[in-house]
């Protein structure tokens, strides 16, 4: 059924992405592609993958973004995005079929691959560009937020959270229950000021984005001078070492 | 927007094959068109030949075709679904009337009436619900407006109008009353274009690079790394460019072609005699069949979606 639930969830489980601290490694979305590839909406196809014209299915891609800025200099952004989660979404609503919908119990939006006929609109639907059409299947496809492994029960609990989020080498990835103000990723969010990208496409995205801290400014001083690690008290050891690291 | 072909010959097909179909009906219910068999039977022929083929192609692009049937249950909430089905159900009263001015005449005609009104007013429905599956998508500023559903009207009646009149023509019953207010239209629809297009030229989407990333308050926002070197769906489908010297080159084949061809061969008509005005009228109908379909592909080309702000547009 592709009407949005009545009764919203009030468990909306999501991410929440650390600008200040995503690397722009791509670890995320590799392992997205490798859990996924054998997942829920299985397999995420590469068409042409080792000729002229590579291209394939993706639930997590990294763009890099350069802000700039007179007064404080230019920075490198790294900036991970996959499905939002939205509660207002636009791709389940306008689904003719009803293959793409909502979870009333914890607000993931899914593709039933064996209703969806392939019509593409959702994917014009969703602003942040967060779907994927897979040529292959005929299919849509999109970021299942791993709900294979977030609920399986042959995993330790630890291992229950999202691909990138077990993954990501730096910790710039959190996952929880963004309807719970209590929950830690909430405290996070309020902490950091969480945003939601492009507020004015009114889909309430579930997903929070943590910006980049300040740039530490006015320390234009030079490094200081190193000091010698030795001086001629030193014993011959140390002397010959410095001499040696000096050289 | 990616200018698929089956959408492009869909949407300008099913929009001439209702334009046509409603003008029949209310052509006959007010004792507008002359009541001569044939005249009715190719009318209609026509109108559902459009109508079907373009309703088929529509299904080509899809990935499961034999699935189609399933995008007829979403209508409390999709309008692709809506569309699918009131262009089923505009078939029975359409069908029905179509059936009994031809065959039965004489039975039941207060009845009758009634559902010919019911079937013209559910082929307007019909193109609407086409033009709302556009318009209701807010990631395209191009259309996501008013002037889309008025648009997709205007030239269904527009083109509906043009055929009717070269029909009439053909059978010698061209009018020149039907032929001015063909003028009229063609007028407003010409009006309509251009003021989209200084709208579309004018304004765009509401969000940047800035609001897509939320990193307005530390700056200009750039693209510095596509996520990988190659295209993907996304960009293939969504991020369709066209450069600006070939949409100016297609929007003076959309004027020409669409609008000002067909204006000029009418009122050219209007001094000739029946047979003479019966071939201009042929002509205005091909020449705008061209223009529309040019209109169509620009329509989706020039349209801009928000996915690109996280590829490097500077605008949507
Ligand atoms: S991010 Fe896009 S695909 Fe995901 S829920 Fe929101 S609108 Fe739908
Ligand atoms: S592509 Fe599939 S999931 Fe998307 S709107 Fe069409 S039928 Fe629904
Ligand atoms: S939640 Fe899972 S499917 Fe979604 S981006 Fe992360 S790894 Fe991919």
């Amino acid at each position: 059924m592709t009407s949005l639930p009545t009764t919203p969830s009030k468990k909306k489980l999501g991410l929440v992405i650390d600008l200040d601290i995503c690397v722009g490694c791509h670890a995320c979305a590799v392992n997205c592609k490798e859990w996924n590839t054998g997942g829920h909406s299985a397999p995420l196809t590469d068409t042409d993958p080792y000729g002229a014209d590579p291209t394939g299915v993706w639930f997590n891609r990294i763009h890099s973004f350069e802000v700039e800025n007179e007064d404080t200099g230019g920075r490198t952004v790294h900036f991970p995005k996959s499905c939002l989660h939205c509660d207002d979404a636009p791709c389940v609503t306008v689904c003719p079929t009803g293959a793409s919908y909502k979870r009333e119990e914890d607000g993931i939006v899914l593709v039933n691959a064996d209703h969806c006929i392939g019509c593409k609109l959702c994917s014009w639907a969703c602003p942040y560009g967060a779907r994927e059409y897979d040529e292959d299947a005929g299919v849509m496809k999109k970021c299942t937020l791993c709900v294979d492994k977030i609920y399986n029960p042959n995993l330790p609990e630890e291992s229950r959270v999202p691909a990138c989020v077990s993954t990501c080498p730096v910790g710039a990835r959190s996952f929880g229950d963004l309807g719970d103000p209590d929950s830690d990723v909430s405290k996070l969010v309020a902490k950091r000021s969480g945003y939601d990208l492009m507020p004015e496409q009114e889909c309430k995205p579930t997903n929070k984005y943590l910006p980049p801290r300040p740039k530490k400014l006015g320390n234009d001083a030079p490094p200081p001078e190193l000091a010698p690690v030795a001086d001629s008290s030193a014993g011959v050891i140390a002397r010959w070492v410095d001499k040696f690291l000096s050289a | 927007m990616h200018p698929a072909k089956s959408v492009i010959f869909f949407t300008t097909a099913s929009g001439a094959g209702y334009g046509l179909l409603a003008l029949l009906i209310a052509g006959n219910i007010f004792g507008l068109i002359p009541a001569q068999f044939w005249l009715a039977f190719i009318g209609y022929a026509v109108s559902y030949v459009l109508i079907t083929g373009g309703l088929l192609s529509s299904t080509f692009h899809l990935g499961h075709p034999e699935r189609a049937w399933r995008a007829l249950t979403q209508w409390r909430s999709s309008w692709l679904s809506r569309e699918g089905v009131m262009a089923i159900l505009t078939f029975i009263p359409t069908g029905l009337y179509a059936l009994h001015q031809l065959f039965f005449p004489e039975m039941m005609q207060g009845i009758m009436g009634l559902l010919g009104v019911v079937g013209v007013i559910c082929a307007i429905v019909t193109v609407y619900c086409t033009a709302m599956i556009y318009a209701s998508l807010k990631p395209i500023h191009a259309w996501s407006n008013n002037y889309v559903p008025a648009g997709y009207l205007l030239l269904a009646l527009m083109s509906g109008l043009l055929l009717l009149n070269s029909l009439l023509a053909l059978w010698g019953f061209a009018t020149a009353s039907l032929q001015l207010v063909t003028l009229l239209v063609l007028g407003v629809a010409l009006g309509w274009k251009i003021t989209y297009w200084r709208f579309l030229d004018s304004s765009k989407s509401i969000s940047t690079p800035e609001s897509a990333t939320g990193l307005g308050e530390f700056g200009a926002v750039k693209l510095f790394e596509a996520p990988h070197t190659e295209a993907n769906y996304l960009m293939k489908e969504m991020g369709f460019k066209i450069a600006r010297k070939h949409s100016a080159k297609l929007r003076l084949i959309t004027l020409l072609a669409g609008f000002i061809a067909p204006i000029l061969l009418i009122i050219l008509g209007l001094f000739l005699g029946t047979v003479g005005s019966g071939v201009l009228m042929m002509l205005a109908v091909i020449s705008a069949a061209i223009g529309l379909v040019t209109e169509r592909w620009l329509f989706f080309a020039e349209a801009r979606h928000t996915v690109g702000l996280y590829y490097g547009a500077p605008h949507a």
